[in-house]
């Protein structure tokens, strides 16, 4: 079958590679908004830029400090979590209590705030950042570059390490009853208004966190961001953010079906993930692991 | 979590019956001053300023009265003005048949995307809406007739009708004034319809609405129809006073536009969309030489506007004449 496309294998599991980082950046930032947005009622319009801001920090680390790679993987979501925290006390706080609708807007507002500073101050094409893992390894059916294998092992063990944190852990367990119930669980003790800042800066961290690891395989642009948030929204919109799990099958599995869709029809690549969204929408609206509410 | 304060603005008394004479005749004095406007203001500025309103009113007409925010109306505002120009630089089409073509293709679109869009509420119609937009950016960037980068260019100003030249700024401006009027009547009209209140009565409470035995899903999809075909007029008629379709029209920023107008002016007010139409516009002119930092300040406005003053322009000043009384 493959030879009637046209398709080499090596390029058929580059793409594949490709497709996986993709979606490993998906899974990531989904997982993200809908943390977020279970807690806040918050759409975080500002996650795509919050995850340019993670690789725009490493390469700021990198070339004013001298902190090589492995410091910025460390640092900058750290960075990009205290930016985070300082948006959510600062303003968004102040949106809780009125329609969902102007926290969107007023992340929206962010995007063109941050974005049109550091277009400003870096110009709009990209800035390389060197790969930290030059070479590649044989794997016998694919001759694999280092960096991209680093990527993809490092983000699928941080998404599950983000599942387990949620869903098995006792702090996850706490997160869960304020996403239901705020109130009853304000009244047990703890303090909601603390962990939704937390929460939203833990969000802010995991898009950061992908922007780094994009950092070597994409430039370093201030626009990188914006462009993706749209497809992340396509993909929860899929997906449905009602599962973490839910959110990282969807992300990897859109990632590697646009991987491919570059390969055998290569003019569908950008809008594929858009017609996977309208005809989901169309077939079950609530998004494969969604629950209408 | 309550759904209003949105809408809280729409409430002005202004739209009771007892109020309607002074509206009149407020809408009569500011079209008074429209009419002479060219007297005084560079036709082509207002020009902008008029197209770009009525793109906002189209905006407003789904946010302001449906309740549905839409982050996807430039692909109907961009996606017009392709076809009218291309149906007139290359089919040679007349003025008025371009302009019709549009909005056909604006309507039919907004059929195919409000039949997607409406099926979820909310936040997510807001991030269906982007992503539809953002496909269709997308199919333009890479369909042939509309040029990539460069766009359509030197799109002919053909006399309207045959016999209204166009080719004049002054003329020019009282020919969009005219289809601006008409927009606005037709909005004006179809808020204070039977359909406008059912259309109300779903932004406050869907399901009662429901039980009362509408068709929500039908009422949003005419409400998103009408708005998509009216925003594509507005970028129709773009085409014809600039002479150009381009990408930008398409892009999600564009579309961020509408919505920071809107909101400047007032949400699910009757005038605030033009307001804030007037004010954006105003304010790129004076701040075309700062580059970068027009969308830094768009940001910061969004911000404020937002924390502070979520009624917009307008309704904060009626919040305040209610207030004084």
């Amino acid at each position: 079958m493959l030879d009637v496309l046209n398709i080499s294998m090596p390029m058929l599991f580059g793409q594949l590679t490709l497709g996986l980082i993709n979606g490993a950046f998906y899974a990531l930032l989904s997982l993200g908004l809908a943390v977020i947005f279970g807690l806040l009622n918050v759409v975080n319009f500002v996650h795509g830029t919050q995850y340019m801001l993670g690789a725009l920090f490493a390469w700021m680390l990198l070339h004013y400090l001298g902190i090589p790679y492995w410091g910025a993987l460390l640092l900058a979501p750290v960075g990009v979590g205290l930016v985070g925290a300082v948006i959510e006390v600062t303003l968004l706080r102040r949106l809780y209590s009125v329609d969902h609708l102007y926290g969107m807007l007023l992340t929206f507002g962010l995007v063109l705030i941050i974005e049109g500073f550091f277009r400003w101050l870096y110009g709009a094409s990209g800035m390389p950042y060197s790969n930290p893992l030059p070479g590649g390894t044989n794997l016998g059916f694919m001759f694999a570059p280092n960096y991209r294998l680093w990527v993809v092992v490092f983000s699928v063990a941080v998404c599950f390490g983000v599942w387990y944190l949620i869903e098995r852990t006792k702090l996850g367990s706490y997160l869960r009853a304020a996403i239901e119930r705020p109130d009853l669980v304000q009244a047990f003790g703890i303090n909601v208004p603390r962990m939704i800042t937390l929460t939203y800066a833990f969000g802010a961290a995991l898009a950061g966190l992908a922007g780094v690891l994009a950092a070597p395989i994409y430039q370093v642009n201030p626009l990188m961001g914006s462009n993706l948030i749209i497809v992340v929204f396509a993909v929860v919109v899929i997906g449905g953010m009602g599962s973490i799990m839910g959110a990282i099958v969807t992300g990897f599995g859109l990632g590697i079906i646009e991987g491919l869709t570059k390969m055998i029809y290569s003019e569908a690549s950008n809008t594929i993930i858009f017609v996977i969204m309208a005809i989901v929408l169309l077939i079950k609206p609530a998004g494969l692991f969604g629950s209408q509410k | 979590m309550k759904r209003t304060d949105i809408n809280t603005a729409g409430g002005s008394p202004a739209q009771g019956p007892g109020r309607f004479n002074s509206s009149t005749i407020l809408y009569l004095v500011l079209l008074a001053l429209a009419l002479v406007a060219p007297a005084v203001l560079y036709p082509i500025f207002l020009v902008k300023v008029l197209c770009v309103a009525l793109f906002a009113l189209a905006f407003n007409l789904l946010i302001g009265y449906g309740g549905l925010l839409s982050f996807g109306h430039a692909m109907f505002f961009g996606g017009a003005s392709y076809i009218t120009g291309h149906a007139m630089l290359v089919w040679g089409w007349p003025t008025e048949l371009g302009i019709l073509v549009g909005v056909v293709f604006s309507t039919l679109l907004g059929v195919v995307a409000g039949l997607i869009a409406i099926r979820r509420q909310g936040i997510y119609f807001a991030m269906v809406t982007l992503a539809l937009a953002q496909m269709v950016y997308f199919i333009f960037l890479q369909m042939p007739f509309t040029g990539g980068e460069d766009g359509i260019q030197n799109v002919p100003r053909r006399a309207v009708f045959g016999f209204i030249d166009i080719a004049n700024d002054t003329t020019l401006y009282y020919v969009v004034l005219t289809i601006f009027v008409f927009g606005f009547l037709f909005i004006y009209r179809t808020i204070h319809s039977p359909f406008g209140q059912v259309l109300k009565a779903i932004r406050e409470n869907e399901d009662r609405a429901t039980s009362l035995g509408y068709h929500t899903t039908r009422f949003k999809l005419l409400a998103f129809v009408l708005s998509a075909g009216l925003a594509g007029l507005a970028g129709a008629t773009k085409v014809v006073v600039f002479q150009i379709a381009t990408l930008t029209d398409v892009t999600w920023q564009m579309s961020g536009e509408v919505v920071l107008m809107t909101l400047v002016g007032g949400l699910g007010t009757v005038f605030g969309p033009v307001v804030g139409a007037a004010i954006i516009i105003t304010m790129q002119d004076y701040l075309a030489t700062f580059g970068e930092w027009v969308l830094v300040i768009q940001g910061v406005t969004f911000v404020i506007m937002v924390s502070l003053f979520r009624r917009g322009v307008v309704g904060e000043i009626a919040a305040l004449i209610n207030r004084v009384r």
